[in-house]
């Protein structure tokens, strides 16, 4: 701990820039986690809150507490964009930068930012107080231009509230105190509600129509384990965050695996740009989805359960714990609930820090352990060896809170709903170019065109159905249908109209992608790189039609070798777009005539040495002479 | 055979060592017998520094390093039906594009320059100055394998690939046999 003692003399790293961390307090933070190398991403994020870094010196001492070496504590640090090993400013504001922001004027709102505080986007104030920075989605497509001020959100930005809300912050108002000046009396569902609309624009009968209280748990209660996850596979429920995995399958199989313990995670970690659902049900239903959560824990013989929220969603986090607490109260969560012998169940949550991989169920769990959110490998699959090796179900919010609304009004009812196949209803997060962007809950089988009609958005000329990793269709395909079979989604719709620049959007996803691999494999940590680097060369006019066989060899390369599923759909942007809209491409593609590369520019690539040189090109400059 | 006309080659070589000219050499005596296949056209081998006339298959050994080896390649490119990239450096980069890992620097270029003329620590130079003669082609900010400058048609891999692979691969290609390589030949452990 020679470095700790360091501090303490008055040597601040030269990295972290702060007063010296006194060892006693990181040994404090690090107790109250019971020194659990487990609860490393607790423990980190409760250093960042506090120090606005994660120094050196910090990393020593965490090491030493939770018993593990100095390179595995750097390793998580390292690998959440939310935490940071350079001191942030105390509040530090995070622009969401997705399309749909930058479609609703996020230049001019990030301009107005910058202009008040005089530093630019990237860098903190040298007094300390303020950061800016941009961070991906942040689940608030529907009233963008969204900002996260430490944890504090503000949404439907202009640059004139841009500009009062940086003079507010410089002035020294708290980021609470721009919500409400009452910020403390308020509930944490007002609090919510008074930073985030639901926008909830069609209320369907399953999730957001009038829900009796844990109608479900009491049923299942009164059910055996078989029972419950019987009941769950003749409903016909598909896993709700994208992938569709049946779920009493999914349960079952958990089930069955003889295990000490076993246990239930909900997915709260909706990263994918334009996916807001799960804020509104975390927000609107959030005792549903706990109860969700318990009924499964009995399906499987779980005694423990883990809500993984994302670290954008940090503003539900007191909701959530209080509902928690409560429930605990009600005897609905804890020791023998509802009265019933061996029934014991409690959940804790788990904050996550910025990271989209973390969504992948692997990444979830190696997140969950404290660890870097890297997928794992499959098999063994979670159900089977999941979180520190036990059986482990996860589960998306939208799937529990479904599996509670099952039991109680049973499996033919929901069964009935929607198509062969999809059965149900399904949370479409609405955003982009339409008037009424929001949460549609409908049952699956609508077409896209009757989803348009209902959101205003007759004049779209390109759809995202499922988020970047999902389909881009064209006017032509809105007759297709929303279910797993036809256009599958986790819920994302993001509308675009005539005036959108398709190949604008693709560069964008797959900037998202390069930016959210988690590096572990080279196919998605480099083959991301080149598909981006490819399609700019697209965007600049310099493409070959041979760079359209390029595009989906590479993307083939990348599906076919990649370790988890971000690979696995990250270059779907560009083959759904080469698929619905050939034309873009082929409208900037020119046949080369002597071979000659145009991509190479000869003039950028001897630049340096002309000016180290002190001379012009003999041979590419025409002016050689003068 | 005989009665096939003869095919036109050039070779040039550009960033590279000049060992896959030597490897070209390494044919032995069945140079004899590619001589009946083949007229050597522009080439460090015939001595010859322009092209005569337009080729069927131009060799390139060597990435590009300086504004002379884009506009050698170049000039290949226009004048050769079809084009090889014989080697690593003229595939990858190669040793010269040790180079190109010079990232993180204001001045990637210059850092390189002073560190080979000038600062490194077996250096004899006692002008202290990197040379700067008019007639030095400007280098390039890094180095390019040859298809990212040019489109190349076919790569024969190896540091230096083997006579036999440069043999095998051309007269396949001269009689229109080219399948792809033979794996035990770019097997190289």
């Amino acid at each position: 701990m020679d470095n700790g003692q360091n501090g303490s003399n008055g040597v601040a790293s030269p990295v972290c820039n702060v007063a010296p961390i006194p060892e006693a307090e990181i040994a404090a933070i690090c107790a109250a986690h019971g020194n659990d190398q487990h609860r490393m991403l607790d423990i980190l994020r409760e250093v960042q809150d506090r120090y606005r870094c994660i120094a050196p010196s910090t990393m020593d001492m965490i090491a030493a507490e939770t018993g593990l070496t100095r390179i595995e504590v750097e390793g998580v640090a390292s690998f959440y964009s939310f935490l940071s090993l350079t001191p942030k400013g105390r509040i530090t504001i995070r622009f969401c930068d997705d399309i749909v922001d930058r479609y609703c004027g996020l230049k001019d709102v990030v301009e107005a930012f910058e202009d008040v505080l005089g530093i630019k986007t990237g860098e903190t104030s040298p007094d300390g107080e303020f950061s800016l920075e941009y961070t991906p989605c942040i689940g608030m497509c529907d009233q963008a231009p969204a900002v996260m001020i430490n944890d504090v959100i503000v949404t439907g930005l202009t640059v004139e509230t841009a500009q009062s809300t940086a003079e507010a912050l410089k002035q020294g108002t708290s980021p609470e105190q721009l919500v409400s000046d009452r910020f403390k009396d308020l509930t944490p569902h007002e609090r919510a509600l008074r930073m985030v609309e639901n926008n909830i624009r069609h209320a369907g009968e399953v999730l957001l129509g009038p829900v009796p209280e844990d109608a479900g748990l009491n049923k299942a209660a009164a059910m055996t384990p078989t029972q419950i996850i019987t009941a769950v596979e003749e409903s016909g429920l598909r896993g709700c965050g994208g992938a569709g995995f049946t779920t009493g399958r999914k349960w079952r199989f958990a089930a069955s695996e003889r295990a000490e313990k076993h246990y239930v995670i909900c997915n709260a970690d909706e990263g994918e740009p334009g996916t807001f659902k799960d804020r509104v049900l975390l927000t609107e239903r959030p005792h549903l989805l706990i109860e969700g959560m318990t009924i499964a824990a009995r399906a499987v013989g779980a005694r423990h359960g883990i809500l993984y929220l994302r670290g954008e969603y940090v503003y539900l986090r007191e909701l959530l714990e209080q509902v928690l607490e409560e429930r605990r109260r009600r005897n609905l969560l804890g020791k023998a609930i509802l009265g019933i012998k061996n029934f014991d169940f409690d959940i804790r949550l788990q904050l996550g820090a910025g990271a989209y991989i973390c969504g992948e169920e692997g990444a979830l769990i190696s997140s969950c352990e404290g660890l870097p959110g890297e997928p794992k490998t499959r098999p063994p699959f979670p159900v089977n060896r999941g979180y520190l090796g036990y059986p482990t179900v996860v589960n998306n919010v939208e799937t529990f809170c479904h599996a509670a609304r099952i039991l109680d009004k049973g499996a033919k009812w929901f069964h009935d709903m929607g198509t062969e196949g999809s059965h149900g209803t399904k949370l479409f997060s609405v955003c982009g170019d339409c008037l009424n962007p929001g949460i549609y809950e409908l049952p699956y089988g609508h077409s896209v065109w009757e989803l348009l009609e209902m959101v205003g958005g007759g004049d779209a000329a390109a759809v995202q159905v499922g988020g970047p990793s999902g389909t881009m269709i064209a006017r032509d395909s809105f007759h297709r249908k929303l279910t797993f079979d036809d256009l599958a989604t986790g819920g994302a719709i993001i509308v675009f109209n005539g005036e959108r620049n398709i190949l604008e959007i693709v560069e964008y996803y797959m900037s998202f992608f390069v930016h959210e691999s988690c590096g572990y494999c080279t196919p998605c940590r480099v083959g991301n790189v080149f598909l981006q680097k490819a399609i700019h060369k697209f965007r600049k006019g310099l493409a070959n039609p041979e760079d359209v066989d390029y595009l989906k060899d590479l993307s083939a390369t990348i599906i076919e070798t990649s370790r988890c599923g971000l690979g696995m759909t990250s270059p779907n942007p560009i083959l759904t777009t080469l698929q619905n809209f050939p034309l873009v491409y082929s409208v900037v593609t020119k046949p080369n005539k002597d071979r000659i590369r145009d991509t190479f520019d000869i003039q950028s690539a001897i630049d340096g040495a002309r000016k180290i040189a002190k001379r012009r090109s003999y041979i590419f400059d025409k002016d050689f002479t003068q | 055979m005989s009665e096939l006309p003869k095919a036109r080659i050039a070779t040039a070589s550009l960033a590279g060592c000049f060992g896959c000219h030597m490897a070209i050499l390494d044919i032995d005596e069945r140079l004899i017998e590619l001589m009946k296949l083949v007229d050597v056209d522009r080439s460090p081998l015939t001595d010859k520094k322009r092209f005569t006339e337009r080729c069927d298959i131009g060799i390139i050994e060597g990435g590009c390093c300086n504004e002379e080896n884009v506009h050698v390649l170049q000039d290949f490119r226009r004048n050769c039906d079809v084009l090889i990239a014989l080697g690593q450096c003229a595939i990858m980069g190669g040793l010269p594009a040790m180079r190109n890992a010079i990232m993180h620097s204001d001045a990637p270029l210059r850092e390189c320059l002073d560190e080979a003329y000038i600062t490194g620590r077996y250096i004899r130079n006692t002008t202290h100055n990197v040379p700067n003669d008019p007639a030095l082609p400007l280098l390039l900010d890094e180095v390019y394998p040859c298809s990212q400058v040019v489109e190349i048609d076919y790569q024969i891999p190896g540091c230096a690939p083997s006579g036999d692979i440069i043999f095998d691969t051309l007269t396949k290609l001269l009689t229109g046999k080219f399948r792809g390589f033979e794996p035990e030949m770019i097997k190289f452990d």
